[in-house]
């Protein structure tokens, strides 16, 4: 590793030689985009990253980063990359996945990811269906969605990226969507300076076998009214202005959307990203039953808990004070020994 | 086998060449800490040994019942040994269940010590007895020792405050105290390490201490015993030794290995018997450097070991054969990224969940075919407790040379056995190169220069190792075929076939970096050759041994390396008219033989969770010579 000043780049060092590959008009460009285009900001080096997927359309990212790169097996990227982050803290480890591979098959291995606090930054991009496979319902997508594997409606109810990951004891939580590059920047930003485990839900139009799916929240026209950012320390409002509405916290301790106007400005809540107790977060990602209501973005929370691999390493250093380094020759005689002359 | 010699004391002292002891109880008595702690006092005696712990996978079966027994067995000698013993010469049972369990194994004549106090109607119901055998005479055949060791116990520990039903946890002590004075072993090392185990427990260090004191005692006054009896230390190599078994041992050549390639190890792992010491082991030596991961499923485990290796560690996962059903995906993607890691199989019995404290060698087609696609990888078997320390050394030799998943085949048997190793000299030890890449490696056609990831090298047809960290040397691998030489995602049938031969080829290459197969054969013209894998070893080379002392010929080849095979393997198969391959599954080996080299190797089969026995491979050997030499 060198010890230079690191090397100013742009977003074309940062993009491979490979052609990429996905559907014209998928939300997954804009995404690429904005990593391409968010990593020369960072203040990184390109030989100390790496970009680790696992299967599925979001999972051939890696190909696309001119980086240090891993395209996995389907749902296990978070363990591949607990292996890689901790025993190599000098690197910053990127898990691109999507809601299959983190949500389905993988599912154990994310909430352990998050729970234990690795330093890795998941992305998950979140467009409620398998495109991959050519279009099966997926572990987001709403109840009764006709797909080819249910042409009578899915049953299954959907799972809360947001939610799953607050459950899990996660310390970062995000999401953002593909038609904002700012904001996603932003968001990766956060989740990149986070010293831990970072969960961003990513939405992202897949327009050949879902498309639309985010519409009613993401599109433009109808976004200012639909989306609800998060920012730390400022009471939660959204809306054009003159009609803005905002998240107040009801007697009983629900959350409930109210007019700013008639409720005034101090029945807001305001947020807390660092509050310790994360049951406003999950609150605040249970407003919206799906994407047809209005809808938090941004930072849920964003608290410190020790980082796993730091951990990890510590328990070394502190074995290796102790016992001094390690002696093969005293290992083997840790029981008892005899000499036969 | 016993001459007797006079002593100084009441009793006679005889001398015996050798005494195999079982001792046997319920789960929760304490009887493999018994049986460690007398295989102990006579390792530091000089005596050969080998022990076979034999337990049920319940931590604490019904008491009293058949499920619940745990027994440990250990054969010590003034000689060379190879196995636990066939059959035992002395019983400890414990309670009834211990004695109804274990009756079979014990041939006329040979010594039963009871503890006659837990003969009672209720234990006798439990074990099954409508009678007690004490009294029915249905063990007249043996020498029965009654010994009332729970009230024995509890009568000496009240003296020092502890209650009955304390002190009554205490008489698997008595027992190891009363075979010590018969088998006279030292007490001194027992009562040392009582005293450092319960340091932190007074009082039962106490009862512990009274308990083993008293069993001794009683051998030399109860006038119960006609004599005691000697085994003289045996002749060893010159050297140190310590006992050891196959899990610590293949932990410390873990450890070993990764000093010998200058990588640090890290360990991802999913608890299964009877892997899990090796993750205890590896655990608590982390002044070695070592990272442990304790992963949520076994899945997890190799992938972390795999992450942790595309980060330039050494990957290692162990597991036993129901974790590496789980695993085969990520193997096989560990072939496709041409990454070292080394996959620990310490085989059970199967399928599924089967019998996870027994020993059986039923993966071996798993280990070798078990992987969609074509996925060959190297595979290496340890023959004894103390060679897991050298195969695991070999193991990560292989893997990082050949950048490959290695998989090690160890067994229930090999990991919980126990016997004296002679310390190796780890100067001798050579290094192990990981040989990371550290440039580019091709010059693009604009003339600027690149690294690809898979130009291989030209000898071992391994890729570049090209951790993180390099710049310049940014790149990407992945699951999907890879173009030969640049790495990136190709889909052409004519580049695949092409990979596909060169990943076997690599595989198939290491024949020319490992031993050639040597022949045990005596005289060198035996007709028949017995193959033998893994913990076989021991048996077979027992077996042969036995029948050449009754003037028949037999030779015997060890195969260490499964995949691939040692490459004089087919001309030494062919020197002999028969093969007899004996196996603890239904054949796997025999099976590759026949496939390999068209020879009719016959298979020696045996599935009942525990080794062969040396009178089964000489029973097979003189079958197949006629009964003749």
């Amino acid at each position: 590793m060198t010890t230079t000043a690191i090397p100013v780049t742009t977003r074309k060092d940062w993009s491979s030689d490979q052609e990429v590959r996905w559907c014209p008009g998928c939300g997954d460009y804009s995404i690429l985009a904005a990593v391409q285009m968010l990593m020369p900001q960072l203040g990184v080096r390109r030989e100390n990253t790496v970009f680790l997927s696992g299967i599925g359309c979001a999972a051939r990212f890696p190909y696309y980063m001119n980086t240090y790169g891993m395209h996995s097996i389907h749902g296990r990227a978070p363990a591949i990359a607990t292996g890689l982050a901790t025993s190599r803290p000098d690197l910053d480890v990127w898990v691109i996945s999507g809601d299959g591979d983190s949500l389905s098959i993988g599912g154990n291995h994310l909430i352990h990811a998050l729970r234990r606090n690795v330093r890795v930054n998941i992305l998950m991009f979140n467009n409620q269906i398998y495109g991959l496979t050519k279009g099966q319902y997926s572990p987001t997508s709403e109840v009764a969605k006709v797909t080819k594997s249910t042409p009578f409606g899915s049953l299954d109810t959907p799972f809360n990226p947001v939610s799953l990951a607050l459950g899990a004891e996660a310390t970062f939580v995000a999401r953002t969507h593909d038609m904002d590059r700012a904001h996603m920047q932003e968001t990766f930003r956060r989740a990149h300076e986070h010293n831990g485990a970072a969960f961003v839900e990513v939405l992202q139009n897949c327009n050949v076998f879902n498309d639309g799916a985010f519409e009613k929240i993401t599109g433009k026209d109808v976004r200012s009214n639909m989306l609800i950012p998060l920012v730390h320390g400022q009471p939660i409002v959204f809306g054009v202005e003159g009609e803005e509405r905002g998240v107040a916290q009801r007697p009983d301790g629900g959350l409930e959307i109210v007019p700013v106007g008639e409720a005034g400005p101090a029945a807001l809540l305001v947020h807390d990203e660092k509050r310790d107790d994360p049951g406003l977060a999950f609150a605040l990602s249970r407003l919206a039953r799906g994407p047809y209501e209005p809808t938090p973005i941004g930072v849920f929370r964003a608290v410190e808990r020790p980082e796993y691999g730091a951990q990890m390493s510590q328990q070394i250093v502190e074995s290796q004070e102790k016992r001094g380094l390690g002696d093969i020759e005293a290992l083997l005689r840790s029981g008892s020994s005899w000499t036969v002359e | 086998m016993r001459s007797g010699v006079a002593s100084g004391t009441q009793q006679q002292t005889a001398q015996l060449d050798q005494v195999i002891v079982r001792f046997a109880g319920d789960s929760g008595d304490g009887m493999q800490l018994t049986g460690d702690r007398f295989t102990t006092s006579s390792a530091l005696m000089g005596n050969d040994m080998s022990t076979f712990p034999d337990f049920p996978a319940e931590i604490r079966a019904p008491a009293g019942t058949l499920n619940g027994v745990s027994a440990f067995q250990v054969h010590i000698s003034d000689h060379d040994i190879l196995t636990p013993g066939d059959s035992p010469n002395v019983l400890v049972a414990m309670n009834p269940a211990a004695l109804k369990a274990n009756i079979d194994l014990m041939d006329k004549g040979t010594i039963i010590l009871v503890n006659s106090d837990a003969f009672e109607e209720r234990n006798l119901a439990k074990a099954g007895y409508a009678e007690n055998p004490l009294t029915d005479g249905s063990l007249s055949a043996y020498t029965v020792y009654e010994v009332p060791m729970t009230s024995i116990t509890q009568e000496v520990c009240k003296e020092a405050g502890v209650k009955p039903r304390d002190a009554e946890r205490s008489k698997n002590f008595f027992a190891l105290g009363l075979v010590s004075w018969l088998y006279t072993r030292p007490t001194e090392p027992t009562l040392e390490w009582i005293t450092e185990r319960f340091g932190s427990k007074p009082q039962v260090a106490e009862a512990n201490t009274r308990a083993f004191r008293a069993g001794f005692d009683f051998g030399e006054t109860a006038e119960l015993f006609e004599s005691n009896y000697e085994v003289r230390p045996a002749t060893f190599e010159p050297g140190e030794y310590v006992q050891v078994t196959g899990n610590s041992a293949l932990a410390w050549g873990l450890i070993t290995a990764a000093r010998l390639a200058g990588l640090p190890l890290f360990l991802g792992s999913y608890p299964i018997t009877p892997a899990s010491d090796i993750l205890h082991e590896l655990s608590r030596r982390k002044e070695f450097g070592i990272r442990t991961f304790q992963a949520e499923d076994e899945i997890a485990g190799v992938g972390a070991a795999l992450g942790a290796a595309f980060g330039g560690a050494l990957g290692v996962t162990t597991t036993s054969g129901p974790g590496l059903d789980l695993k085969s995906e990520t193997i096989g993607l560990a072939i496709n990224l041409e990454l070292p890691l080394v996959i620990v199989d310490v085989q059970r019995g199967g399928p599924s969940t089967g019998l996870p404290t027994k020993t059986e060698q039923a993966d071996l087609l798993h280990a070798m075919y078990g992987r969609h696609g074509e996925a060959p990888l190297p595979i290496l078997a340890p023959q004894n407790p103390s060679d897991c320390f050298a195969i695991a050394i070999e193991a990560v030799r292989l893997a990082v040379k050949y950048r490959t998943p290695v998989i090690l085949l160890s067994d229930g048997y090999l990991a919980n056995g126990a016997e004296p190793w002679r310390l190796p000299d780890l100067d001798a030890l050579p290094a192990i190169e990981p040989d990371f890449a550290s440039a580019p490696n091709h010059v693009d056609d604009d003339g600027t220069e690149s690294f690809w990831p898979y130009i291989r090298d030209a000898e071992t047809l391994a890729r570049p190792w090209a951790p993180p960290g390099l710049s310049g040397l940014e790149h990407r691998i992945g699951g999907l075929e890879k173009a030969d030489g640049s790495g990136n995602v190709s889909y052409e049938g004519v580049n695949h076939e092409r990979m596909v031969h060169l990943r076997q080829d690599k595989i198939a290459g290491i024949a020319a970096d490992i031993p050639l197969l040597e022949v045990n054969d005596e005289t060198g013209d035996a007709q028949l050759l017995l193959v033998s894998w893994g913990s076989t070893y021991a048996a077979v080379a027992a077996g042969v041994k036995r029948v050449r002392a009754r003037g028949m010929k037999a030779a015997h080849a060890h195969l260490r390396y499964l995949n691939p095979l040692p490459s004089n393997l087919g001309e030494v198969l062919g020197r002999y008219s028969q093969v007899l391959v004996p196996e603890i599954n239904l054949g796997q080996l025999s099976r590759i033989i026949r496939a390999e080299f068209l020879v009719d190797a016959q298979s020696l089969s045996k599935m009942q969770g525990v080794p062969f026995r040396v009178m089964e491979i000489e029973a097979a050997i003189t079958a197949l010579l006629g009964g003749k030499p």
